[in-house]
C-alpha cells in the first residue's frame, strides 16, 4: 500500500512539507509510558558501534581515514556495520567511522589534518588539486592585507575560510514525502522558467546552481541504489521514511564537511508515518522504536576529518546533527507527537550522547507531560538543549529548524552564511590602544589617538569603542562577503540546496564573543576607578581597579543595560553594509568552546580578567561574578534582545543535582519552573547540565569509566572525555551553580 | 536604598534560586545577625549584624516581584543569620510576600522571644526549624546559648497551626548518639504541626569562612557524617512515625 499518492496531487503540487505536517499529524499530550524498550538487535548493534568508538578513542580520536578518495555522494561502495542487524543502512564511506577527505573546501586543511594523524595525502589527489582551485585558495586570492592581519591577531576568529561553512539544512523530509523524481522535475521546471530572463551574473549563477542541484539529486538516487533502494518515489511506510531521510542526509554529509550539519525538524513529520503504520498494524511500537534507535545510531556515527586548529576552537569532534523537537503550530496545537518522545527516548535506549544535538523548542503551552519528560531526561543525561519557541515562532513561523546550536531558519526556505564571531573584548582594548594589538603591539586597525589617561574615562573610552566597532563591522562583513562568494563558487552545497526552494532567504550570520567581559569592563570604567598600566611602548597591558562595580549576571539594571547597548550597537553597525547576495545581517552571542581560545588570545581586561584567561561561554556572565544565584543570572541573560540577535543567544546552565532539589520529583518540577520562568522572560536558549562536579573531576582522571558522559557547552553537547584538559577545567570552573 | 515606607534591616545576601529550603523554587533572603554561635556554623560571616548590608523590606519585596514567574509555585524563604533577630524586618518582608500571594518559609533556630516570633509567624506558611539538640546541656555546648528557645517556637507553631519542617544537623560525636536521637524523635512525634523531618549531614564546606571569625573552629578533626550514619538516623525518626 502506498500513502503518498493519497495525500499529494502531483499534478498541481508545490513543495510544501509544512502544509503536509499540519494537515496530517496527530498531537500527543500523554506521557512516556507507551515507549518500548530497545530490541535485542538494537542492543547488539549498539554494542558493536560502542566497540568501534572505543577503538576510535584508543587510536587518538580517529578510527581510520580514506586518504585516496575524494569524497562525494557516490564516491564509495555501500558500507555496513552489520548488514543483518541494521534496519537503517548507509555509511559516509565504505566502513564505519572511517573519515573521508573533502578537499574542495581547502587542500591545505586536508593535508594538515592528514599529517596530524600521521597520514600522507595520496599523490593522485595532490595532482588533481594542483590544477583544481579550492574555496580556501579563492578566499586568500582576495583577502586584503588588513583582513590577514585581523585574522592573525584574533579579533575575528574561526571564519570558515579554510573549512566548510555548514549551517545549511536541507529539507531532508522532501525526499521521503515526494521522492527524488518529483524533486528533480520541480527543479527542471524552475530551470525552464528561466527562459527569456536577461543573463546577468545573478541569473547565470542561479541557473548553474539549479543544474548542479539536479545532478546531485541524480547522484542521491544512484547512492540509494547501491544500497538496494529505489528512492525515485516517496516513502511508503515508517521504515522507508526513516531510510529515505537518512539517505538524503547521508548524501549531504558525504558532499560537505560543514561546520554544522543539522538534520532539521523531522520527528513530527515521521510520526505521521508511524501513526498510520500503528493504526494499520503494519508495525508495532517496538519496531518503530527500533527504526528510531538505528537511525539515531547512524547520526551518532557522523564523522568529519578536521584540523588541529579547528578542534581547538570547537572541541569534542562535533557535527551538530541538530534535530528540533516540539514547539507549537501557528494554529495553537503543540507539535509534540509520540515521535518527539521516541527521539528523546533514544537517550534511554542507547544512553547519553552529544549527537544528534537534540533541541527542544520550548513553549509555555507545551503539554505538561512532555515538559516533565524532557526535564527528567535533562536531569538524567544532561544531553538536551531548550530554545524559546514562543519568540522564534513569531519571526520564523512554525516549521523552522535550528542549525548548529541556536540559529533558527525556515526549513527548506532559508539558509545562512555562517560568520563565526568577532572578539569584542579585544575590540575594547583596541579602542584604548588606538587600534594596536595589546599582545603584539602591532597596529591592526587604522591608527587613531589612543587613550593616554591614567584613570580611564567612560565617555572617552566609549567614543573610541564606537569608532573601533564601526571599523570592525565593516571589515567583518567584507570578509564574509569574500568567503561566501568563494564557497558558493568552489564548494557549493549542491544536495543541501537541492532540498531548498529555488529562491531562498539568506542571512549573514555574524557573531560576538566576550560580551560579559566587555560589559563588566565598561561597567568598571563607569562605576569604579580603573587605572591603565602601560608597557614601555605605551600600550595598555593591564589594569588596576579600585572600588566595586555592577556586574552582568546579577539582574542589575546598570550592568545589563551596557550589555544590551553593545548588542544593539554592533548589530546596527553590521546592518549598514552591503552583503553578498543581499543576505540579511544577523548576530549571535555564542562561542561554543571557542571562549577558551578567544580568551587565550586576549590581554588583560578592565573587569579584572587576567591576560589569557578564558571568556565566559556564549552570553554567560563571567564565572563567580553572578552572586545572586542562577535565576538572577538568567534574568540578566534574558534581557539581551533577541530581535537584535536573531541568530541566537546561548546560555549554559550547570547545576549539581542536590542544588536542584532533594528528590527526583522536586528536580523535575523545579527544572520545569526554571524553564517556564526563563522563557517567559524571553530568554532564547539554555543548555541544562545536572551533574556533580566530582563526577567530572573523576572523569578527567578516569575517562575509561565514562565513555558516554555527555555535557552541554555553549550551544551543543560534547562527550566530556573528548575535550582537552584545558577545556575540561574551563567547564568545571566556569559554569556551576552549587549553592545550597 | 530609596524606599521609606518599608522596614530597615541588614542582610547578608540573596539567592534567587533556592531549591532545598522549602517547596519549589525559592527566592532566599539571608538576613544578617545571629544570637547563637554554633560550632558547625557554615555562615559565621552572618553572625554580627553590623557586618551586613543595609536593606529595606520594601526594596526587597520589589526585587522579589521581578522573580514571580520563577517562584510562583515555590515562594520566599528568609534565612540567616537568624531571621527572628530582626523580627520587624522579617515580618514586613513576609507581609509583602503574602500580599503578592507568595508562599513564605522561615528558616530559623527559634532563638528569639515569644513576642518577636509571633510578629513573624503571623505571615509565615512554613517554619523550617533547626532543632540543635534534645538535651539542654548539649544544646549549650553546640550553640553557646543558655536556653533552647527553639522548643518554645515549636509549641507556638503547634498552637497556631503553622506547618513545620524539622531540621537536625547530625554531627558525629555530638548529635549522632542513638539514645539522644531516640529521645528527640519521641519528643517530635507528639507534634501534629510537623510535616517532615530533614536530618542534615554535617559538612565542612563552610570551614574556610571561619578564618576571620571571632572564635576557633572546633570541628576541624570531626569527620563529615557518612551515609551509613545518616541512614541509621533516618531510621530512628521513621520508627517514631515521623515523615522524612
Amino acid at each position: 500500500m502506498s500513502y503518498y499518492t493519497d495525500d499529494i496531487d502531483f499534478l498541481s503540487a508545490d513543495i510544501d512539507v509544512r502544509d503536509y505536517i499540519i494537515k496530517n499529524y496527530t498531537p500527543y499530550d500523554g506521557n512516556g509510558d507507551f515507549l518500548a524498550k530497545p530490541t535485542e538487535a538494537t542492543l547488539k548493534l549498539w554494542d558493536k558501534v560502542k566497540a568501534l568508538m572505543h577503538t576510535e578513542r584508543e587510536r587518538g580520536g580517529v578510527y581510520d581515514i580514506d586518504a585516496d578518495t575524494v569524497s562525494g555522494i557516490t564516491a564509495y561502495k555501500a558500507g555496513y556495520i552489520d548488514k543483518d542487524l541494521e534496519k537503517i543502512v548507509g555509511l559516509q564511506t565504505d566502513c564505519p567511522l572511517k573519515r573521508a577527505i573533502m578537499p574542495f573546501g581547502g587542500m591545505r586543511s586536508v593535508r594538515n589534518s592528514l599529517e596530524s594523524y600521521g597520514r600522507k595525502t595520496d599523490d593522485e589527489v595532490e595532482k588533481i588539486f594542483k590544477y583544481h582551485k579550492t574555496h580556501n585558495d579563492g578566499v586568500f586570492d582576495v583577502y586584503t592585507e588588513q583582513m590577514r592581519k585581523v585574522r592573525h591577531s584574533g579579533i575575528i576568529t574561526g571564519l570558515p575560510d579554510s573549512y566548510g561553512r555548514g549551517r545549511i539544512i536541507g529539507d531532508y523530509r522532501r525526499v521521503a514525502l515526494y521522492g527524488v523524481d518529483f524533486l528533480i522535475a520541480q527543479k527542471r521546471r524552475s530551470k525552464a522558467m528561466l527562459e527569456g530572463i536577461p543573463c546577468d551574473e545573478e541569473y547565470i549563477r542561479h541557473s548553474e546552481e539549479l543544474s548542479e542541484q539536479i545532478r546531485a539529486l541524480n547522484e542521491l538516487k544512484e547512492m540509494a541504489k547501491s544500497y538496494g533502494f529505489d528512492i525515485s518515489l516517496g516513502a511508503k511506510d515508517t521504515k522507508e521514511a526513516f531510510q529515505w531521510i537518512y539517505f538524503a542526509y547521508l548524501a549531504a554529509v558525504k558532499e560537505q564537511n560543514g561546520a554544522a550539519m543539522s538534520i532539521g525538524r523531522i520527528s513530527t513529520f515521521l510520526d505521521i508515518y508511524a501513526h498510520r503504520d500503528l493504526e494499520n498494524k503494519r508495525y508495532t511500537e517496538e519496531e518503530i522504536q527500533e527504526f528510531t534507535d538505528h537511525f539515531i545510531m547512524k547520526l551518532r556515527m557522523v564523522r568529519f576529518l578536521r584540523t588541529q586548529s579547528y578542534n581547538e576552537l570547537f572541541s569534542g569532534d562535533p557535527a551538530w546533527v541538530t534535530e528540533s523537537i516540539g514547539g507549537m503550530a501557528l494554529d495553537g496545537r503543540p507539535l509534540v507527537t509520540k515521535m518527539s518522545f521516541r527521539f528523546l527516548h533514544t537517550l534511554h535506549d542507547l544512553g547519553p550522547a552529544p549527537e544528534p544535538n537534540l533541541t527542544v523548542l520550548y513553549s509555555k503551552d507545551l503539554p505538561k507531560n512532555f515538559k516533565d519528560f524532557c526535564a527528567d531526561i535533562s536531569v538524567k543525561t544532561s544531553s538536551i538543549q531548550y530554545e524559546n519557541d514562543d519568540i522564534m515562532r513569531d519571526i520564523h513561523g512554525d516549521d523552522y529548524s535550528i542549525a548548529c546550536c541556536v540559529s533558527a531558519m525556515r526549513t527548506g526556505k532559508q539558509m545562512q552564511f555562517f560568520g563565526a564571531r568577532a572578539n569584542l573584548a579585544k575590540a575594547l582594548l583596541y579602542a584604548i590602544n588606538g587600534g594596536k594589538d595589546e599582545k603584539s603591539g602591532e597596529q591592526i586597525a587604522p591608527p587613531f589617538a589612543p587613550i593616554n589617561d591614567d584613570i580611564l574615562d567612560y565617555e572617552k573610552v566609549m567614543y573610541n569603542f564606537d569608532h573601533i566597532l564601526e571599523w570592525l563591522a565593516g571589515l567583518y562583513i567584507n570578509m564574509l562577503n569574500i568567503i561566501h562568494y568563494m564557497h558558493d563558487k568552489y564548494c557549493y552545497e549542491r544536495l543541501e540546496m537541492a532540498l531548498h526552494d529555488d529562491i531562498v532567504k539568506r542571512t549573514m550570520a555574524c557573531g560576538i564573543a566576550g560580551l560579559s567581559v566587555v560589559t563588566d569592563s565598561l561597567s568598571a570604567i563607569r562605576y569604579a576607578k580603573v587605572h591603565a598600566i602601560r608597557n614601555e611602548q605605551g600600550i595598555v597591558v593591564d589594569f588596576q581597579t579600585e572600588g566595586d562595580f555592577p556586574k552582568f549576571g546579577n539582574d542589575d539594571r546598570r550592568a545589563d543595560a551596557i550589555a544590551v547597548m553593545i548588542v544593539k550597537a554592533f548589530m546596527q553597525k553590521l546592518k549598514k553594509h552591503k552583503t553578498y547576495r543581499n543576505a540579511e545581517p544577523t548576530l549571535s552571542i555564542l562561542t561554543i568552546t571557542s571562549n577558551v581560545v578567544y580568551g587565550k588570545k586576549t590581554g588583560a581586561t578592565p573587569d579584572g580578567r587576567k591576560a589569557g584567561e578564558p571568556f565566559a561561554p556564549g552570553a554567560n556572565p563571567m564565572h563567580g561574578r553572578d552572586i545572586k544565584g542562577c535565576v538572577a543570572a538568567m534574568r540578566s541573560v534574558a534581557k539581551l534582545p533577541y530581535r537584535y540577535s536573531v541568530d541566537g543567544i546561548s546560555y549554559t546552565f550547570s547545576i549539581i543535582p542536590d542544588a536542584l532539589g532533594k528528590e527526583d520529583a522536586d528536580r523535575r518540577e523545579n527544572l520545569v519552573s526554571l524553564l517556564d520562568g526563563y522563557f517567559a522572560q524571553a530568554g532564547h536558549h539554555i543548555n541544562v547540565n545536572v551533574i556533580n562536579r566530582e563526577t567530572l573531576l573523576d572523569a578527567m582522571d578516569h575517562p575509561e569509566k565514562y565513555p558516554q558522559l555527555t555535557i552541554r557547552v555553549s550551544g551543543y553537547a560534547v562527550n566530556f572525555i573528548r575535550l582537552s584538559r584545558e577545556q575540561q577545567l574551563d567547564v568545571i570552573n566556569r559554569t556551576f551553580h552549587e549553592k545550597f | 536604598m530609596k524606599n521609606s515606607d518599608g522596614v530597615a534591616g541588614y542582610i547578608h545576601s540573596v539567592e534567587t534560586f533556592g531549591a532545598v529550603d522549602g517547596p519549589g523554587i525559592r527566592y532566599i533572603v539571608f538576613v544578617q545577625g545571629c544570637p547563637l554561635r554554633c560550632i558547625y556554623c557554615h555562615n559565621p560571616d552572618s553572625w554580627k549584624i553590623k557586618n551586613g548590608k543595609p536593606a529595606n523590606s520594601a526594596d526587597i519585596a520589589e526585587d522579589i516581584k521581578e522573580y514571580l514567574p520563577f517562584i510562583k509555585n515555590g515562594g520566599v524563604t528568609v534565612s540567616g543569620g537568624e531571621p527572628l533577630f530582626q523580627p520587624e524586618f522579617t515580618a514586613d518582608i513576609f507581609r509583602r510576600c503574602k500580599a503578592m500571594g507568595l508562599h513564605t518559609a522561615l528558616d530559623t533556630s527559634g532563638a528569639a522571644e515569644f513576642s518577636d516570633a509571633l510578629k513573624v509567624l503571623k505571615y509565615t506558611d512554613l517554619v523550617l526549624l533547626d532543632i540543635k539538640a534534645y538535651d539542654a546541656g548539649l544544646y549549650t555546648r553546640i550553640t553557646g546559648a543558655a536556653e533552647d528557645k527553639g522548643k518554645n517556637l515549636l509549641d507556638l507553631c503547634e498552637a497556631a497551626a503553622v506547618k513545620v519542617w524539622i531540621r537536625h544537623v547530625v554531627i558525629p560525636e555530638y548529635t549522632s548518639d542513638e539514645k539522644q536521637l531516640n529521645m528527640l524523635a519521641e519528643y517530635l512525634s507528639r507534634y501534629s504541626c510537623i510535616e517532615k523531618v530533614e536530618p542534615l549531614a554535617f559538612h565542612k564546606m563552610g570551614e574556610y569562612k571561619w578564618e576571620n571569625a571571632e572564635r576557633k573552629y572546633l570541628l576541624s578533626d570531626t569527620a563529615p557524617a557518612d551515609e551509613k550514619t545518616m541512614e541509621r538516623v533516618r531510621e530512628i525518626f521513621r520508627s517514631k512515625g515521623l515523615k522524612l
